[in-house]
């Protein structure tokens, strides 16, 4: 069989708000022959079916919705003349930078890449789903499901819902769903705090009277042909459900909103690292992950809380993929660790020679907290800690270089008494 | 005389989402506590006397290349005009092309607010 081949500067996998935006500060660079391949019929990603507004404080200083960020950077992309080919899917790549992709327009194409940037975002996790005991009828949806169904295609899911999670999509889709006339009732969380924003819990919510069980979980979802209802039982502090004070709550739509998994299925194939933690690629100051030349950036290397953090990260990678075409990048070789109370820190090895912005998550809410970077780097206060909200810390060069002598820097979360 | 009130909000400027303790006198904001930025007060003050929401919604759209457009108030309108505001939006229709920004209903309402296409639809085929 005969397949087209061709050579690329770079080849950036994903044209959601991380390709884009890594495209451009490529291009910026000087490196002209770029390629985005996208798997959807269209540039945007996941912003296309985010319509409600929140997006673009940081980056433009104004409250922008999903679609209204996307269309700004493929715009700018277009504008650029930055090749892109829609509605292509890479099935393959490998560690020396050469993929696979098949699309309508390409047909199957073999490209071979100076540099590869990943930015394949994540899909919202389901297993939770088969763990619920039950029957198994239709009306169980993902919230990213609800919302494409709702904002793309205009189809009402149901007439009463029930959310299991509380991420922010779920958050969302609870006031989505209420504003479009279907009866939401209620958001049910296992943890005894919300997985999403405080704000959500503020505009989506309490602004529309939807009650929130926090330490609550579905134990059964009731239902032939079509859901019934759930049966919801608070649980205990092992997170363990009490049976005896369980309630029926009648829905015909169950809204799953359990979290986000970063799609690392080609990343694997091409042996780049993944962190247990973050379920990324592990990642050096240049966002360089353990295979040369390839880089990761947006919601495959870690799940973000907002797309403005998301876009400064992917310029950071599009420039790092250009310093590596025209010269090169030294490998880094301090590593960094997540101590006490946090789940993760990217990025996860620094060098010494540059400043680097730290991302970093919480294992579980404090107030207040200082953050204390060892070996006795910095302490910085924080007044409120929640997993739900990334923190970032910029540290200088000469900082992080007399950490040398330890062999490592070191994240730790202390609770502090609170002074009120 | 009218006795001070304590209420409690979440601030929905920007993502931090600062919980604000707010003291409201004679339906006047007197303090707000809890706020990291000055937009916490502005948020607060137009919470108690007139709370506002952007209402983003979507609505069809004839021979455009997707069934659904996006849309959105420019600026918020009462927050007691939502579900009017969703009923209305419900029966409107508007032909494609649509470019990112075009004004589909000047005043909506009563507002003064414009309601604006959220994205671009170009015509199908």
């Amino acid at each position: 069989m005969n397949i087209e081949s061709s050579e690329r500067d770079l080849v950036i996998v994903g044209g959601g708000p991380a390709g884009l935006a890594a495209a451009l500060a490529a291009k910026k660079q000087g490196i002209d022959d770029i390629l985005i391949i996208e798997r959807n019929d269209e540039l945007g990603g996941i912003l296309n079916q985010c319509i409600h507004n929140g997006f673009g404080i940081h980056i433009f200083g104004e409250e922008l919705t999903g679609p209204e960020y996307a269309e700004r950077y493929v715009r700018l992309v277009k504008e650029q003349n930055i090749d892109c080919l829609t509605g292509t899917m890479v099935l393959e790549m490998n560690a020396e930078r050469e993929l696979v992709a098949v699309g309508p327009d390409c047909g199957l194409l073999r490209i071979r890449a100076k540099a590869v940037i990943l930015a394949m975002g994540c899909r919202e996790r389901t297993r939770p789903a088969i763990n619920i005991p039950g029957d198994r009828p239709a009306g169980v949806f993902t919230a990213g499901t609800i919302q494409q169904l709702i904002n793309l295609e205009g189809y009402l899911p149901g007439r009463t819902a029930l959310i299991l999670g509380s991420g922010d999509i779920g958050l969302i889709m609870a006031r989505r769903l209420t504003l479009e006339g279907v009866k939401v009732q209620g958001v049910v969380e296992i943890m005894s705090y919300p997985g999403g924003l405080n704000r959500n819990i503020a505009q989506c919510l309490r602004d529309f009277d939807i009650p929130l069980h926090l330490s609550h979980t579905v134990v059964r979802i009731h239902g032939k042909q079509r859901v019934e209802g759930a049966t919801v039982a608070p649980v205990d502090a092992r997170r363990a459900p009490i049976m005896e004070k369980s309630f029926f709550v009648p829905c015909d739509t169950i809204v799953l909103s359990v979290g986000l998994i970063p799609e690392n299925e080609l990343s694997r194939m091409a042996g780049v690292r993944l962190s247990s933690t973050t379920s990324g690629a592990y990642v050096d100051e240049n966002l360089q992950t353990s295979v040369d030349g390839v880089f990761a950036c947006g919601n495959v290397l870690h799940v973000h809380d907002v797309v403005d953090f998301v876009t400064r990260e992917s310029e950071k990678a599009g420039r790092s993929a250009a310093r590596f075409i025209k010269h090169g990048l030294v490998r880094c070789d301090l590593p960094v660790r997540p101590g006490k109370n946090v789940r993760y820190v990217v990025p996860h090895v620094v060098s010494g020679n540059a400043d680097v912005e730290f991302f970093l998550r919480a294992s579980r809410p404090m107030a207040p907290a200082t953050l204390k970077i060892h070996p006795d780097l910095r302490e910085v206060r924080q007044r409120i800690v929640k997993p739900s909200e990334m923190i970032s810390v910029r540290l200088p060069a000469d900082l992080i270089a007399t950490a040398r002598s330890q062999g490592e820097i070191r994240f730790e979360l202390e609770e502090r008494e609170s002074t009120r | 005389m009218t006795a001070a009130d304590e209420r409690e909000l979440i601030c929905i400027s920007c993502p931090v989402g600062c919980p604000l303790s707010v003291t409201v006198e004679g339906g006047e904001v007197v303090a707000v506590r809890g706020n990291k930025c000055p937009k916490g007060i502005t948020y607060a003050k137009a919470e108690i006397l007139d709370p506002r929401r952007i209402l983003t919604t979507t609505v069809r759209i004839r021979g455009g290349l997707l069934p659904q457009l996006p849309v959105r108030t420019r600026q918020a309108i009462p927050k007691s005009l939502l579900a009017k505001g969703m009923e209305a939006l419900s029966r409107y229709e508007v032909d494609a092309p649509v470019r990112i920004g075009d004004v589909l209903i000047s005043d909506f309402l009563g507002t003064g607010v414009d309601v604006i296409a959220s994205r671009s639809i170009d015509c199908a085929g």
